[in-house]
């Protein structure tokens, strides 16, 4: 079966516009930094916040959001993989234009309004393998903050410290490449 | 029956993956090339991993289901396992899943109205003893499962038809390769119930109605052809078996659940026979 072929990258949070850019689908990325866990909750909440025109307690500039609940004890996080992004579709797109954030972990892809954001805010999307939540747990070392615990555990926004958090399969870039369109159209000639 | 014995199942159940389960897994990372070749290497690592640290496997450490076969006693086994869960909530740890509906408040112990889920399904081989097997269920899987009430007429082709329909939509969201537990007849809470409970046996375990597992088989091979692959990134292996469980159904209804669950298919069996505990696997 044809396969894209990829490129490794090591790259830190916050990421450069120059950094998204250079980034093509089927490439592998071993993130060190930041990440922002947002799902659902978060995202309404963000939302809400940013429509009103308030702040967030934390800037988003440049940053690299995860989809993701992670599962803690005594403040360390234990297993962390990414949770469907999918589900997050109807809102993604609002939440790049407002924020300005320039990356996106999760899993399963998501649809056509994210894609469209990536294009013209210069981000990208990423996918670490589902399920991997003691693998990804690894790279993360350290919690460096939280908000919103009212909304639950799963659904709060945890910061963490990340080294070499991946692999972080790049499945949609900011040119508008797609990983499954593209290997699809592949292996249906 | 010991408290201490169930969180110590509920911390083998997320921790360590069966046996079975990853044989296939390690089967298809030999046979993936590329992209999907590194994702099945990260999986089968953080299985690995997760068993030596003895820490759950993924994040969503799911809802759990216990179906007990016991002679009596029935309530006060329904509150230890309620105890075990609270208890294994924070010892394994387990995530903190279970929320109310409507308002989505979540107590943070994993419990709540009917939870855990707990099923009574007869009696154990002998008398004072109590068998049974959990499954930890995650929500990516869940949510893409599903029920069809077809008509008759649609016969074993429409049984067929809805699995692969099902695992179609799905796609990349239960987290592929998956394994398919389908249950046909019952009625429309049993089928589900079927489809669930499908998933308890073995992988290598062949079903023993030899025209089941003849369904099976071609089951895998259409699944199989819908190209979804791991992590949805394409190619053929999107499944790593299809197991189907089935019940007499009214001659007017031909019920089909089919529940897809993720690559990390979390299943463990235990018993109790004479006060002595025992994980079967």
């Amino acid at each position: 079966m044809p396969d894209l072929c990829s490129s490794i990258f090591k790259l830190k949070t916050p990421l450069s516009e120059e950094d998204s850019m250079s980034l093509n689908v089927g490439d592998i990325v071993y993130l060190s930094g930041i990440l922002y866990t947002m799902r659902d909750m978060a995202h309404v909440r963000a939302l809400e916040l940013l429509r009103r025109r308030d702040k967030l307690p934390f800037d988003l500039r440049g940053e690299v959001i995860y989809h993701c609940g992670p599962l803690l004890k005594v403040g360390e996080v234990i297993s962390a993989g990414p949770t469907t992004s999918m589900r997050i579709e109807g809102m993604e797109a609002e939440l790049i234009e407002l924020t300005g954030l320039r990356g996106i972990v999760g899993k399963g892809g998501m649809g056509e309004r994210t894609a469209g954001a990536l294009r013209r805010f210069g981000a990208v999307y990423m996918e670490f393998p589902g399920g991997a939540g003691a693998l990804a747990a690894k790279a993360i070392k350290r919690v460096r903050d939280v908000y919103w615990r009212d909304l639950g555990d799963p659904e709060a926004v945890w910061v963490l410290e990340v080294e070499d958090f991946g692999p972080c399969i790049v499945t949609m870039d900011s040119k508008g490449g797609n990983f499954r369109t593209m290997r699809g159209a592949k292996t249906s000639k | 029956m010991r408290i201490e014995d169930l969180v110590e199942a509920i911390r083998v159940l997320e921790t360590d993956l069966p046996a079975d389960v990853e044989g296939r897994l390690k089967g298809i990372r030999d046979r993936e090339s590329g992209i999907c070749k590194t994702v099945m290497e990260a999986i089968l690592e953080n299985v690995r991993y997760a068993r030596e640290r003895g820490v759950p496997m993924c994040q969503d450490t799911g809802i759990l289901e216990f179906f007990v076969r016991c002679a009596h006693g029935h309530e006060e086994i329904r509150d230890k396992i309620a105890e075990a869960v609270r208890r294994a909530t924070h010892e394994v740890p387990l995530r903190t899943n279970t929320v109310n509906p409507f308002t989505r408040e979540n107590e943070g112990a994993n419990l709540g109205r009917f939870q855990p889920i707990v099923h009574f399904e007869g009696r154990a081989k002998d008398e004072n003893s109590i068998e049974m097997s959990i499954i930890a269920k995650g929500a990516g899987s869940e949510n893409v499962s599903a029920s069809f009430m077809l008509d008759p007429m649609q016969g074993v082709e429409g049984v067929k038809r809805a699995v692969v329909q099902a695992v179609q939509r799905a796609g990349a969201k239960p987290c592929p390769p998956v394994v398919v537990g389908v249950g046909v007849g019952g009625n429309l809470e049993r089928s589900a119930h079927f489809a669930k409970k499908a998933l308890l046996r073995p992988l290598d375990e062949e079903n023993p109605n030899r025209d089941l597992a003849e369904l099976e088989e071609e089951l895998v091979e259409r699944v199989n052809a819908l190209g979804i692959g791991p992590m949805g990134l394409g190619g053929d292996n999107t499944t790593i078996g299809v197991l189907v469980e089935w019940g007499h159904c009214h001659t007017a209804s031909l019920p089909v659940s089919v529940n897809i669950q993720c690559w990390a298919l979390r299943r463990i069996s235990l018993e109790w026979r004479c006060g002595e505990f025992r994980i079967l696997r």
